[in-house]
């Protein structure tokens, strides 16, 4: 088994076999994302409280929640890089990190732009937001100091094992930051509540939340092809691939 | 269906629509900088064949 | 393997002995920095004090963060760092006398010096009392974690701000409870539970961070 997995995962193979797999998921993602849309925008009853700027939610939470997911991803797959030495584990974990720090940024300025009509500012120290940006700075320096490495497999290893630690400190983030904010929870601040969760609105943000992570398996694995290339640069299969283009 | 009031969102217009505009522009973003960074790359590797085909024939 | 730790841990403090007034720089750092508030606001006792914590935390943060290159730099410039990696002790006990002695070096001396600063910014007794406590807490895992953020980007040419980069955010916990023990002690509140969530993290730091550091010094300065 373990010569099924060494052949199965090396990047030539992974090159050829991506190519199938890419449209399954990025036609998936957007028709299930079309479909969420509509729900979303059309389907759904104006919320009790917030009115129609409760839409934001559609995209706001998915975002939120990609974010993190891709975090996982990135640290799963550089701690298998890191303990089972497989390059393509390393390649993924490499080219998720600018995707899930995009949906980081996202998150936040959705965020922002909801909270403008709900709190009545564009930012406001709530204990999502801030974890959310927390995190956005550990894909920052996971990017930093994978950029500033110049050996590809020590900066490999070097930024797996600081997305490892990252993991570790993120529930531990999580906490620290919820706890603070529900001292701070002002008289000033009118207390964010998800607008109660009606099954009407519950089934396009699950739909969205799931069109955001197929739209992250195609984009990864394409980004990932790319990593193949460059880094087996100097390899025959990348060779013979680029002279047929 | 009102299409008026449904571009109004309730007086969320702004917030609302520049939400989803963002979000079409992240989205956006992620198709095109894989695309662009597969020419690069594929742009990169030929130079360095050409380069190399060019010092073999030098050296031999 | 005891021998080792306490041999490292004396060393460590005789050189930077050697070199005093550089030890000296994050201490007056700590305190400079924290002066420069009362300058730039009107500094009426109630004000300094709402203020107080969060200045003073951050500030020892930031001095900790300048301090953390002498960690590993001058070992690795010349060559020592290479020959603790290929000692038969195992390298994380080896960092972790690296990181005590570091801290003893300048985490220490803020602790010590807080009162002063405490006083500076018009902060009760009680308060400055938990300041110490947090500090003395605090400082540990501030050497810890920032151990493995100079051990990742040690071979990094001008890595500095990288380091800021990595470690800060791996620093808020400990500034959220830290500054908010000794917020809520200038209200004569209890700070049963920051205190131990401080005493929690430094527990976990300990145990997990030498580990750290010494996989990512395998990892980006053995050559």
């Amino acid at each position: 088994m373990w010569n099924w997995i060494q052949r199965f995962s090396s990047p030539k193979h992974f090159y050829g076999m991506s190519a199938m797999i890419i449209p399954w998921f990025a036609i998936s993602a957007l028709l299930i994302g079309v479909y969420g849309l509509y729900l979303g925008l059309f389907v759904a009853p104006t919320d009790y409280q917030q009115g129609e700027s409760y839409r934001i939610i559609f995209v706001h939470v998915p975002a939120a929640w990609m974010s993190l997911f891709i975090y996982m991803v990135m640290a799963t797959s550089a701690a298998i890089g890191l303990i089972w030495q497989i390059r393509l584990a390393d390649m993924v974990a490499a080219a998720s990190a600018p995707i899930g720090a995009s949906f980081a940024f996202l998150a936040l300025v959705t965020g922002s732009l909801w909270g403008k009509p709900m709190w009545g500012a564009y930012w406001v120290w709530d204990a999502r937001l801030t974890s959310e940006l927390i995190l956005l700075f550990l894909y920052f320096g996971y990017m930093a100091l994978q950029s500033a490495i110049d050996d590809q497999r020590s900066a490999d290893k070097a930024s797996g094992l600081l997305a490892i630690v990252g993991v570790v400190n993120i529930p531990i983030i999580h906490y620290s930051v919820e706890w603070w904010n529900t001292l701070h929870q002002g008289a000033t601040v009118a207390k964010l509540d998800k607008p109660s969760m009606h099954i009407d609105m519950l089934i396009p943000l699950l739909l969205m939340a799931v069109a955001f992570k197929l739209f992250y398996g195609a984009v990864v694995l394409v980004r990932t092809r790319n990593e193949a290339l460059y880094r087996d640069r100097n390899r025959r299969w990348v060779r013979e691939l680029i002279e047929k283009l | 269906m009102n299409w008026s009031e449904f571009f109004n969102m309730g007086g969320y217009a702004f917030f609302v629509w520049t939400s989803y505009a963002l979000t079409l522009i992240v989205v956006v973003a992620n198709i095109v900088s894989p695309i662009l960074q597969r020419k690069k790359t594929i742009a990169r590797i030929k130079r360095a064949i050409k380069r190399e085909a060019i010092i073999n024939k030098s050296s031999s | 393997m005891l021998n080792a730790f306490y041999h490292l841990l004396i060393r460590d403090l005789r050189l930077a002995l050697r070199n005093r007034h550089e030890l000296a720089n994050p201490l007056i750092f700590f305190v400079l920095v924290v002066s420069l508030f009362p300058l730039a606001v009107t500094p009426t006792a109630e004000a300094l004090q709402s203020m107080a914590p969060g200045v003073i935390w951050v500030s020892a943060l930031l001095a900790v963060l300048l301090s953390l290159d002498r960690l590993f730099k001058q070992d690795y410039d010349d060559g020592s760092l290479d020959q603790l990696m290929l000692s038969p002790n195992p390298l994380m006990i080896l960092v972790f006398a690296k990181v005590i002695a570091h801290w003893l070096l300048t985490g220490l001396p803020l602790v010590i010096v807080a009162p002063l600063l405490g006083m500076f910014m018009s902060l009760p007794a009680d308060a400055v009392s938990v300041l110490v406590y947090s500090l003395l807490l605090g400082t540990p895992v501030l050497s810890l974690i920032g151990a493995i953020g100079v051990s990742l980007t040690v071979a990094v040419n001008r890595g500095g701000v990288l380091l800021s980069l990595i470690v800060l955010p791996l620093y808020i916990p400990v500034l959220i409870f830290g500054a908010n023990a000794v917020d809520v002690a200038a209200d004569g509140l209890s700070v049963k539970g920051q205190l131990t969530f401080l005493a929690a993290m430094l527990a976990l730091a300990a145990s997990l961070a030498p580990l750290a550091t010494a996989v990512a010094l395998r990892i980006t300065a053995s050559r």
